[in-house]
């Protein structure tokens, strides 16, 4: 199954409802992607475009493929045992599976926020520089300067800035993912993998998620997964659907919950399934 | 009946119960074995109070002794008559007494059994004293006068007394200072310069006339030492002994001179107190039954520390590879079984294995190596303080990897991800989060290797562990730390003490006291290692839940 996606073609059809007047520039190109748990194949022939500086969102019941079709993005999913991906993706037209990208570059390139806040264990502030540090930055006025600018970009300074060497683990949960946000964005990357970023919080939290989301994208290329199609529908400009590791659908979000091309996306967000 | 007793079944209550005694039965065997080393141990120091005996054999004269009264028990009365002992005819146990009588060169031996119906009397003079030596245990007797230089002293006994001693213990720690430290320097420097003029690495002059040098140090030393063990032979102490006998002691064999049952409660406190100190700050004297065991709490110690510092990096990054760089599967896994095997190796071919890889072959071959001018003497080829270590660090490095692996599996794959995501590479991850957040994990490891090395002993007695060492491992001659020593250990003590003493009875109280003085070592190491551990905890807790 494919779906490329052809902004143009989309700007045409619906000139009135199109997100950005200027054409946003490819960032992430998925081309024929299959992933392998040792005989299991969990994704099937992925194609798709992820355009630059906007939020799509994945979409499908649980055990579909959009977490382990978001881990492809920074290969984190080599981590695990017996795992066989082909297919090409394309960052900023460079394949990330080519033997010659370094992968630490590409982390740095690719952030990434987990479904639970995972601060390590160290002062709010180590977590921010943490990322800053490996790269072998040790200029405490170039990290001061840089952890401000992450904490304010994640909206947490205000809430923790007479704390900022305390204990990370004395945060609250939604305060902890933000400073994880935080932490992600301190090292610059262009895309931002968020999966399930609220599924953890309560819904203050997630509200604050949200907004910070919407912040974000002027600066980030968004891809977040979420099992809240409310969300999907609030923060994101592009959502994928998937199941049992197909891309089913991929469109603009507003078109995508109003007229669904395929019967089984219609199924899923009119809740007749998932 | 039975109906009641199946509900109080089925209600739990026997797993309670059950559960209940068997830690009850633990902590009361435990408590047990502490009171009774406690108790026995620390009673040795208490000053016993002076028992004068007349001791009447039906034919012969009465014999007074005088002595502490140490034990005394119940036995059958065949065996006191076929001792030799005097029991009516009619009774069939009888009760005896063992006196520690002293006088070790006067009558030969320092204790003795008296069947309590030969005990005409038993009294507590007030002026009975105890003379406690250098050498050939403690006297008993009543004190007579002082002389100087074979001349009476005038004046109270009493006062002089305290003077004298305190010149005698001056000079006494002079006379060991030179003895020990500074001819032991020149002595040491003096070899050192022999085997440079065997490796005929120096020019003859330059060490003909170092040679001469600490010839003439030597020399002066020696005279030195020679007036100042004159002036410690200048007093003496004369006494009479329960029979009668008139004695004189010289002044410097005396360490102290005390009248236990004219001592008031204050004087006796502060008596143990000093005995105790006694114990634990000083060198053994007489075949290791009397004086201290400081060297021995300093062996233990020492070879504990350097084995951790041998032991915890070894463990740490060999488990670092088993759990995070070997790839899982059957070769994996049975180097993880061979491993938590080897724990259970019996500490005696440990000990072996010590004696023949570590002494043998690696000291051998560092002896040929770097110390060949020094042969046939062996520096490192003969058991020592590093073999010792060494030993116990590979009988507790399974515990170390054992516990580490099991902290590092205990990391959330979340915080490994967290790391990896931010661009860190594997080995990154590991040091800047893996591995401190599974030090709680590693200090589990050394305090359970700890724990376990301090109280070996059997795979000690062949790497490095003797009697008696005659310098400690540390002292002030380059470079300071002695790894080739020999060394003394506590748990070897308790062997020596107790097994192979030539004086039993004397040395009985002392195998409580090091007892005692073991387990409250091996406890506090365990206690340091495991409020460091807590610290640890505290800081990454929340992390892992």
């Amino acid at each position: 199954m494919s779906h490329g996606l052809d902004f143009n073609a989309m700007r045409e059809g619906q000139p009135a409802q199109a997100v950005d007047p200027r054409t946003p520039r490819e960032c992430l190109r998925i081309e024929d992607l299959c992933l392998f748990y040792g005989e299991k194949q969990a994704l099937h022939n992925v194609n798709m475009s992820i355009p630059e500086k906007r939020v799509t969102a994945f979409i499908g019941p649980s055990g579909c493929g959009k977490s382990t079709l978001l881990r492809c993005f920074n290969r984190l999913n080599e981590l695990i045992e017996h795992v066989r991906i082909t297919g090409t993706v394309k960052l900023m037209g460079e394949n990330i599976f080519d033997p010659s990208v370094n992968i630490a570059n590409l982390r740095r390139r690719v952030g990434m926020v987990f479904q639970k806040p995972n601060p390590f264990p160290k002062s709010i502030y180590e977590n921010v520089a943490y990322g800053l540090r490996i790269q072998g930055i040790k200029n405490r006025r170039v990290l001061d300067r840089a952890v401000e600018k992450a904490l304010r970009g994640a909206a947490l300074w205000d809430e923790v800035r007479d704390r900022v060497h305390d204990s990370a683990l004395g945060l609250s949960g939604g305060q902890q993912q933000r400073l994880v946000i935080a932490r992600a964005i301190a090292i610059e990357p262009e895309v931002l993998l968020l999966d399930e970023p609220a599924s953890a919080l309560d819904p203050l939290s997630t509200l604050k998620i949200e907004e910070l989301i919407y912040e974000l994208k002027q600066n980030y290329t968004i891809v977040i997964v979420t099992h809240n199609m409310q969300q999907a529908a609030r923060v994101s400009d592009y959502t994928a659907f998937m199941y049992m590791g197909n891309l089913i659908e991929f469109g603009e979000t507003k078109q995508l919950f109003t007229t669904p091309k395929h019967k089984q996306t219609e199924d899923y967000i009119t809740g007749r399934y998932g | 009946m039975r109906a009641s007793f199946n509900r109080w079944v089925g209600s739990g209550s026997p797993w309670v119960w059950i559960t209940a005694g068997a830690v009850s039965l633990s902590l009361v065997m435990v408590f047990g074995l502490l009171i009774l080393i406690a108790a026995n141990g620390l009673a040795h120091f208490w000053p016993a109070r002076v028992a004068l005996i007349e001791h009447q054999l039906p034919d012969a004269a009465p014999e007074r002794v005088l002595g502490e009264i140490v034990d005394r028990e119940t036995v059958a009365a065949a065996r006191v008559r076929d001792a030799g002992g005097q029991v009516p005819a009619d009774a069939t146990v009888v009760e005896r007494l063992l006196i520690k009588v002293g006088n070790r060169d006067i009558g030969g031996s320092d204790f003795r059994w008296f069947a309590a119906p030969e005990i005409a009397t038993t009294t507590y003079p007030p002026d009975a004293v105890v003379i406690e030596r250098d050498e050939w245990g403690n006297l008993y007797g009543y004190v007579k006068g002082l002389r100087e230089a074979g001349e009476p002293v005038a004046g109270d006994w009493q006062t002089e007394l305290v003077t004298r001693l305190e010149r005698r213990h001056a000079l006494h720690e002079t006379i060991e200072r030179i003895q020990k430290d500074e001819i032991g320097a020149v002595n040491y420097a003096l070899e050192r310069l022999r085997l440079r003029e065997r490796a005929k690495s120096t020019g003859e002059e330059d060490v003909a006339a170092e040679k001469a040098r600490l010839e003439a140090a030597y020399e002066e030393l020696t005279t030195t030492l020679a007036a100042r063990v004159a002036e410690i032979e200048r007093d003496s102490l004369l006494f009479v002994t329960a029979a009668g006998d008139e004695r004189e002691v010289p002044l410097a064999k005396v360490v102290r001179v005390y009248a236990p049952n004219a001592m008031p409660v204050t004087r006796k406190i502060a008596h143990y107190g000093t005995k105790l100190w006694e114990f634990v700050a000083d060198e053994p004297r007489e075949a290791n039954t009397e004086g201290g065991v400081f060297p021995a709490i300093f062996g233990t110690v020492l070879m504990v520390i350097i084995m951790s510092i041998v032991v915890t990096p070894f463990g740490v990054i060999a488990a670092v590879y088993l759990r995070e760089y070997a790839r899982p599967g059957p070769v994996t896994s049975a180097i993880r079984i061979a491993v938590n095997n080897l724990a259970g190796v019996p500490s005696v071919v440990y000990g072996v294995f010590g004696f023949g890889f570590f002494v043998y072959f690696v000291g051998g071959s560092i002896d040929q190596a770097f110390f060949a001018d020094k042969l046939p003497t062996p520096t490192f080829g003969t058991p020592g303080l590093l073999w010792s270590s060494l030993t116990l660090a590979l009988l507790t490095v399974p515990v170390v990897i054992v516990a580490t692996e099991e902290g590092l599996t205990r990391i959330p794959r979340a915080i490994r991800e967290g790391s990896l995501a931010l661009g860190a590479t594997k080995a990154e991850t590991l040091w800047r989060t893996v591995l401190p957040m599974a030090t709680p994990a590693m200090m589990t490891g050394l305090i359970l290797a700890v724990a376990r090395a301090a109280g070996e002993v059997a795979p000690l007695m062949m790497v490095g562990v003797v009697k008696l060492a005659p310098a400690l491992p540390l002292d002030g001659n380059f470079p300071y730390l002695h790894l080739d020593r020999k060394f003394m250990h506590l748990g070897f003590h308790i062997y020596d003490v107790g097994f192979q003493s030539p004086n039993v009875e004397a040395a009985r109280p002392l195998v409580y006291s090091t007892a005692l003085l073991l387990v409250i070592i091996i406890m506090s190491l365990n206690l340091a290692a495991i409020r460091i551990r807590n610290r640890l905890r505290e800081k990454y807790n929340g992390a892992e839940t």
